[in-house]
């Protein structure tokens, strides 16, 4: 290939490539670049720009400091919202997903192909034929506007995805395996906890990751859901641009943009590789 | 249910001291899943009825036939979002089709950096609808975005004013879609790509087949069950999107970039119109439903020939 790599059908290749990964990169450069730039700099000139002087202090505003409505406790308390909306949620539905996959896959019983198919058809239904129902379901058992009833909904909802991922992954380890284990007397859980758990740290990682961004990410429930000081962050991130439509702060609402996504973009840097597995496990469904 | 886990070593039905040591994994296998069950089940019955009566502020019983569904495809708002839909559907998903297998064939080249590229381009996958459509709302924005910038630079007749023009708003959407997902028919064509058997490639290149005739005679029609998938997916997310929206351009100016989730909110928590809102929400159900049936039956059609073969 080394006497190729100077052709000029190289050069080319390699241009439009830089060229793509400039056209994806530009929107994350200038939002960095104007999370440390003054409100007043960026209003002069546009959002695309570089910082005069660093104004570290949008991070401040933005992490404590900016108001939604009449709080002014920056974007702090959303994001602990949603830390304990989703740090809970993903545990839940990874477990369930993971001893339901188990029991579907490899442990069997009767009805287990029909429930498991049922299970599956969340995957398409809309969340919009949902939302009645569950507003309805919140309602009536007192966890409307609580963090916890997001953490129902997100467990319950993401089961359509743990049970699939573990599904499809414990299918493909030997049936043998279970049956001599039960001949020599170990029971449902006794199998998972030795044999089917040591063997799922792939699956379970994959998993994690999956449902860790779904749920963050998520904001139709959450802006539907709760209200004021329970939201989660994706919700205070719209609500802060309609607090300041008027006077936009479009420094400090960078810095905000930055902390919010930064979570779930830490996780794709550290944990691409399975990120990227889930996402084409949930492709090929 | 009470022999719902038969063994091979005990036949029938097991003792009732069994049942009781059995009770924990009968739980934890069954109420997870009936739970899930159930909900997506009786959600979505129970939403369809509400479709069927006259709910506005509150779910009520009564049967209106489709009156709801009448109003609905007669309003104004439903049938702007699903001309938006059609646009929007059929741009996004080629656009993003076309971008991800240009990106994959060029990545597919043996080059540098290839980890570091790909990195790059699937990163928007990992952050929200909200953080993509709050980011481009700003770099579109006339005022302060790209067009401001340009104008900065000197060329004041620059005109980029897509975000808040009626005609061209919708193609905002699809810019930002095509950025957050393109990277997703990106990885699916890339490992389409590095599947495909070396031989069938080396014999093409005996043949005396060229670089770009390798490509589109024999590599690209391996890669049709993928496209297909790719185009699926895509359009699941086109169908519901509503986060990106909202972020991007809050169905405007006016009423000009709504879609079909965005009247289904508006009617059941603005307008207080369960009924209509239900009924809006089935419509999608529908709309989806047209795109996932013929997708199921070809699924269902390659595995039997695949099993025969």
């Amino acid at each position: 290939m080394r006497d190729r790599s100077f052709a000029p059908s190289r050069i080319l290749i390699y241009l439009v490539v830089t060229l793509f990964a400039a056209a994806y990169l530009a929107p994350l450069v200038v939002v960095v670049l104007n999370s440390v730039r003054t409100n007043e700099e960026i209003a002069q000139g546009s959002m695309i720009g570089w910082p005069q002087h660093m104004a570290w202090r949008n991070y401040l505003t933005a992490w404590s400091g900016f108001c939604i409505a009449e709080t002014c406790a920056g974007i702090r308390p959303y994001m602990l919202n949603s830390a304990l909306i989703t740090i809970p949620a993903t545990i839940f539905s990874t477990l369930l997903g993971a001893v339901a996959g188990y029991a579907v896959s490899l442990w069997r019983f009767r009805g287990d192909n029909w429930i498991y198919g049922i299970v599956t058809l969340g995957l398409f239904l809309p969340q919009q034929m949902r939302l009645l129902p569950w507003t309805i379901v919140l309602r009536d058992i007192g966890l409307i506007n609580t963090l916890w009833g997001l953490v129902l909904i997100h467990t319950i909802q993401g089961l359509s995805f743990t049970v699939l991922f573990c599904r499809n992954y414990y299918i493909a380890i030997p049936h043998e395996l279970i049956r001599t284990a039960r001949i020599d007397g170990a029971g449902f859980f006794r199998i998972f906890w030795r044999i089917i758990l040591p063997l799922s740290s792939p699956i379970l990682i994959v998993t994690v990751i999956w449902q860790f961004t779904h749920i963050w990410n998520e904001f139709l429930y959450g802006v539907t859901f709760t209200t004021g000081q329970q939201q989660p962050v994706t919700a205070a991130l719209i609500a802060l641009s309609a607090a300041v439509a008027d006077i936009p702060q479009h420094g400090v609402q960078s810095a905000a943009v930055i902390i919010a996504a930064l979570p779930t973009l830490l996780i794709y840097l550290f944990g691409g590789r399975y990120f990227v597995r889930g996402l084409t496990a949930g492709a090929v469904k | 249910m009470t022999d719902a886990v038969s063994t091979a070593t005990r036949p029938g039905w097991p003792a009732t001291s069994d049942m009781v040591r059995r009770l924990p994994e009968y739980l934890m296998i069954w109420v997870p899943l009936l739970l899930s069950a159930a909900h997506l089940i009786s959600f979505s019955i129970w939403t369809i009825w509400i479709s069927f009566t006259p709910s506005t502020l509150v779910p009520v019983t009564g049967w209106v036939g489709l009156r709801n569904y009448n109003s609905v495809l007669a309003s104004r708002n439903w049938q702007i979002a699903f001309d938006n839909l059609l646009l929007f559907g059929i741009a996004f998903v080629l656009l993003s089709l076309i971008t991800g297998l240009v990106l994959a064939i060029l990545l597919d080249q043996r080059i540098r950096g290839e980890n570091v590229l790909r990195t790059i381009f699937l990163y928007p996958l990992a952050v929200s609808f909200v953080v993509t459509g709050t980011v481009w709302s700003w770099l579109l924005n006339p005022g302060i975005g790209i067009e401001k910038l340009v104008h900065d630079l000197g060329w004041s007749s620059f005109h980029f004013d897509w975000l808040v023009n009626r005609d061209m708003a919708i193609w905002t959407i699809v810019i930002a879609a095509i950025w957050q997902s393109s990277g997703f028919a990106m990885a699916l064509f890339l490992a389409g790509l590095r599947s495909v058997d070396t031989d069938i490639i080396r014999a093409a290149q005996i043949d005396g087949a060229g670089p770009i005739r390798t490509y589109w005679r024999v590599i690209l029609p391996t890669l049709w069950p993928i496209t297909i998938t790719v185009v699926v997916v895509q359009l699941q997310f086109a169908i519901s999107a509503f986060d990106l929206v909202r972020a991007l351009t809050n169905g405007g100016p006016g009423i000009a970039t709504q879609l079909p989730a965005l009247v289904v909110y508006d009617l059941m928590f603005q307008r207080s119109q369960l009924g209509r809102g239900a009924a809006a929400a089935v419509l999608m159900l529908l709309i989806l439903l047209a795109v996932l049936l013929p997708y199921a039956a070809w699924r269902y059609v390659q595995r039997r020939q695949a099993a025969h073969a």
